[in-house]
């Protein structure tokens, strides 16, 4: 039936424009501690997780740091 | 970005690397041969890195980067990289990439930009060499930091002896480049550091110039005991300003001000500035890509009730975007910002995520033992200590290995993906993994083990890193005989492991909130908003905890107005079921699967559970001190609100009113601070004001800990007169009926003004006391009935105060509010989300995993003493009634496999599978017969 009405052409464009698109639930903008534990959340009760960063790596501020307090635990 | 809640299209510029990510190993190899230097960013620019390079040890991905000062990205010079580079990952034809994502919410969690004391000039920073920021001396102090964790100064690169820190350094300054507000964390680092540099260099003399000490935050006021009792370590309570650089050793004087001897200037060898916390350097371009609206001070502005939401719907934030964070509220704030991206998105949960699929599973219980043992680098925190070499050569030497290699970083992906490559092709059937602890990393191993399709119990470490080269970082020798040691014990451990299963136990997916209070019922709308069936159990006949006795908040919230709100949508809920003069009369199950019985209104129901949420608040401690009880004109601070609220005309018409903050806590008995006393003080006084502004307030204060953006309404009060006097714990205000200057009653408090240096009276017509917050006795009933821990002041134990800050050790049991410490609303509905969100995890899946690792009873042995039970945290173990008597029996599903009963056993008849007495026996002989 969709080949009737929608000519081969027009589907392989929607179908590549679709394939050229990335689809997620959710985009999390930083990649520190805080955007880390949002991404494990959500990824782990069912959305698919885009996780953005501009440094190389994430990590953020708290990779920076030796230890952390109160329990002077090393932060990585 | 464009669209709305739901639909957003986001367009992404994706910077080249000039790696191609997928080639790199990360071996390093264009590093060493990479011909420029330039500061390193990450290490604050303290030391040189090279054009290419790994951007920090651990990195994630753990691949190089090009940065601009490439010779060949500047000038078509160079490429010695490319030559270099085995694996062809090199490519300087690599271009910005546009990335079009297409998402239903967003999570806004870009972090802090550190203060720059550089730009005002004020503290020498960038002038003279020994002045560095805190975040500087963080990278100075690390392992993996410029001198490979030597604190040195830059001048002479000699280490200092004497150092100073300055705290506030932007923050509480209304000054042009200044921020007003209090950043929060800079105390407790600070004190941090001191403790740390006195690890470094026990005769080290430690100084902090301090204005109040704000140690509001759990276990944070014995921190601070514990930094103040340190020998050599000085806390001077001043305003400083940076003197001058000797020009011979390049000390650098401070002047502050001394009670007794005036202006003092001292030298230090290192002088290291607190720097606060600003909002993320892009924060306005950030604000307008994404349609969302700044506070005054640059972060993101949000709603005081749904402390996540920016004011765009679908945007939420997390972390210190929100204003100044410390980690545990960055980490639960994401977990709440993911629990309201969950009620957004509910309907399509699931849709776009795939279970992942492993390779069947390869019986090799009867083949002989094959082991293949990996030794990682590390980095250089194994390998520059450890001869790894050698050691790979040395673990060829013993039976049954069949295998060896080294590798850089196991825990890379590059590196799993060899570990179960070779297992396949060399017919591996157990691993052994000299890294580090198995703490952190044995999940992924065991992963990286099913990827190889064999039994992920087949896998032993070895931490030949915690428990070797970290800690003989000067003996490399016997560091890396230490290390075959290790090895080969692990060797003789993975002859003797055998395959275990783990087993799916359903969940069920309702919930059981405990507390209905503002935190249980924020909870329980989150999680009842993404289709759970919710269960509210409230003590009290109405909702509301400790809400139902204020009135407003320093941010202008309405909460009686507020509480209505919450209440009324609590009751509409379908899926919320409320039980009010209740009790628990007893729980028991396990992750997934609990059952408790709750007595409400004469009625005795079982509530079948997957999650359990426990909310049971706190409650204002009745005052002993100052009068309280004996003379009704002394009120507690909350008892004063609840005045405000009905304007009673006595206290509206009072003259004069003394606060005394600190009463009941910060002393012997409770070792803690209440966080909220302070700017409840501020704002009872700030709203007397407003009601009778001739009124006459002090309040006697320790510290004033009016943290975050609260300082604001401190600056506030003070600029209305009201007027702050500080008092010393060991010389307290007093407190007593007299008869004032027009022959009138009223209350003469007495209380020594350390800056005059006098004794003072101050007649009042009312005394209000900031009562401390102490853990309510629903708290200790509730953890008494759910076997979870409470911290020595009584408020719950969380089972990683930074990483995992709502959960309980036992699985499936979730925190949140003023039990878990005291709090402000705010900040407890940003928990009562997280603690949803973490239940989500939860209770989303239609299964959950337990172990294998799980003790097991030889009924035959078992003579049912009992001893086990009593031993076992978790009341995993019963007795079951046999012909043979009473026997003990685990519940494999509850079984932690911490092994405690196993040691209490006379008979040896409880073991613990993957730990057996074989396995551990062999590992002691191995150790001692080498």
């Amino acid at each position: 039936m969709a080949n009737g009405q929608f000519p081969e052409a027009l589907i392989q464009q929607l179908s590549q424009k679709f394939r050229d698109h990335h689809f997620g639930d959710v985009m999390v903008v930083g990649g520190g501690v805080s955007g880390i534990q949002a991404s494990l959340d959500l990824a782990s009760s069912g959305f698919k997780v885009y996780l953005v960063d501009k440094a190389p790596s994430i990590g953020g501020h708290m990779a920076q740091l030796d230890k952390t307090f109160p329990t002077n635990e090393c932060s990585m | 970005m464009e669209g709305e809640a739901g639909d957003f299209q986001i367009t992404l510029i994706k910077k080249p690397k000039y790696i191609d990510e997928d080639q790199c190993t990360g071996c390093t190899a264009c590093v060493e041969y990479c011909p420029v230097k330039y500061p390193d960013p990450f290490n604050q620019e303290i030391s040189q890195n090279k054009a290419i390079h790994i951007y920090f040890a651990q990195a994630i991905p753990l691949v190089t980067y090009i940065d601009d000062s490439c010779l060949y990205l500047k000038e078509k010079k160079c490429g010695i990289c490319e030559g270099i580079c085995k694996n062809h990952a090199i490519d300087f034809n690599q271009r910005a990439e546009k990335i079009e994502v297409k998402v239903g919410a967003v999570i806004l969690a870009p972090g802090l930009e550190p203060y720059d004391p550089g730009l005002r000039h004020d503290y020498g920073y960038g002038q003279f060499a020994n002045v560095v920021t805190s975040l500087d001396y963080e990278r100075l102090m690390c392992a993996t930091g410029p001198y490979q964790g030597e604190i040195l100064r830059a001048s002479d690169r000699k280490h200092p002896h004497k150092i100073a820190w300055i705290q506030c350094v932007g923050s509480r300054q209304v000054i042009p480049g200044g921020n007003s507000y209090c950043s929060g964390v800079c105390c407790t680092y600070a004190q941090k550091q001191v403790i740390l540099t006195k690890e470094h260099d026990a005769e080290a003399e430690c100084t902090i110039f301090h204005n109040d000490i704000r140690s509001y935050n759990k276990d944070f006021e014995r921190f601070y005991q514990r930094t103040e009792s340190l020998p050599g370590v000085r806390f001077i309570r001043s305003y400083v300003s940076i003197g001058r650089e000797i020009p011979a050793s390049k000390n650098v004087t401070i002047r502050y001000s001394t009670p007794d001897d005036g202006v003092k200037e001292e030298e230090f060898g290192l002088v290291v500035l607190s720097v606060g916390l600003n909002p993320p350097a892009d924060y306005t371009a950030l604000a307008d890509k994404f349609g969302i609206e700044l506070n005054a001070h640059g972060f993101c502005q949000t709603n005081p009730v749904d402390p996540m939401e920016a004011t765009r719907p679908g945007i939420f934030v997390s972390g210190a975007f929100r204003g100044p964070t410390d980690i545990p509220e960055s980490v639960f704030s994401a977990s709440a910002a993911g629990s309201e991206c969950g009620e957004l998105l509910n309907y399509r949960r699931g849709k776009l995520t795939q279970a992942r699929i492993y390779p069947p599973e390869k019986d090799v219980a009867q083949e002989e033992p094959r082991i293949g043992v990996f030794v990682c680098h590390c980095g250089a925190n194994i390998g520059r200590i450890v001869d790894v070499p050698a050691t790979v050569e040395y673990a060829l030497s013993l039976p049954h290995v069949a295998y060896a290699q080294e590798q850089l970083f196991s825990c890379a992906t590059n590196s799993a993906k060899e570990i179960s490559d070779m297992t396949r092709e060399k017919g591996l059937n157990r691993v052994v993994i000299a890294a580090c602890s198995p703490r952190t990393l044995e999940p992924l191993f065991r992963d990286t083990l099913r990827e190889a399709g064999i039994n992920q119990y087949y896998l032993d470490m070895a931490n030949i890193r915690e428990h070797n080269s970290w800690v003989h970082s000067k003996e490399r020798e016997e560091s890396t005989r230490k290390a075959q040691d290790l090895i080969r014990m692990s060797v003789a451990r993975a002859r003797h492991l055998e395959p275990l299963q783990e087993f799916d136990l359903p969940v069920n997916k309702a919930g059981l909130v405990v507390g209905g209070g503002l935190a249980g019922m924020t909870a329980a709308l989150s999680l009842a908003n993404q289709g759970h069936e919710v269960y509210l159990v409230e003590k009290e006949s109405d909702l509301g905890g400790m809400a139902r006795r204020l009135h407003s908040t320093l941010e202008g919230l309405d909460v009686q107005q507020y509480l209505i709100d919450v209440v009324g949508k609590i009751y509409r809920h379908p899926l919320v079921h409320v039980y009010t003069e209740a009790a628990i009369l007893e729980t028991g199950g396990y992750v997934g699967n609990f059952a408790t019985k709750v007595k409400s209104r004469g009625r005795v129901m079982e509530i079948k559970h997957g999650a359990t949420l426990l909310a049971t608040g706190a409650e204002e401690y009745r005052p002993t001190e100052y009068l309280y009880g004996e003379d009704e004109r002394v009120v507690t601070n909350l008892e004063l609100e609840e005045q405000i609220a009905g304007r009673d005309e006595r206290l509206v018409g009072a003259r004069s009113l003394v606060m005394i903050q600190c009463v009941g806590c910060r002393n012997a008995e409770r070792n803690y601070c209440s966080r909220v006393c302070c700017s409840h003080s501020i704002k009872n006084a700030l709203n007397l004001k407003a009601l009778n502004p001739q009124m006459d307030i002090y309040i006697l204060f320790r510290d004033m800990r009016t943290y975050g953006y609260y300082e604001d309404y401190y600056r506030e009060a003070a600029g209305k007169e009201v007027r702050f006097i500080r008092y010393e714990p060991t010389d307290p205000p007093e407190v007593e009926p007299a008869v004032g200057e027009e022959g009138l009653g009223v209350l003469r408090v007495t209380v020594t003004d350390p800056i005059l240096g006098k004794r003072l009276e101050i007649d009042a017509d009312v005394v209000a006391l900031a009562a401390a917050v102490i853990p309510s006795a629903g708290s200790q009933e509730a953890a008494r009935l759910f076997k979870v821990n409470s911290n020595p002041d009584g408020f719950f134990k969380e089972a990683h105060v930074k990483l995992r800050p709502v959960d309980f050790v036992a699985d499936g049991i979730y925190l949140c509010g003023m039990a878990h410490y005291p709090k402000f609303i705010t900040e407890t509905l940003s928990q009562a989300y997280a603690a949803a969100g973490r239940a989500l995890t939860l209770l989303s899946h239609d299964t959950v995993v337990a172990s294998g690792s799980v003790c097991e009873v030889n009924e035959r042995k078992c003579i049912g003493c009992g001893a086990c039970i009593s031993a076992c945290s978790y009341g995993a173990i019963e007795f079951r009634e046999t012909r043979q008597g009473k026997k003990a029996v685990v519940n494999p599903v509850i079984c932690k496999g911490d092994g405690l009963c196993n040691a209490k056993c006379p008979t040896g008849a409880i073991s613990l599978k993957h730990h057996t007495d074989e396995e551990i026996l062999s590992q002691i002989d191995a150790a001692v017969q080498p």
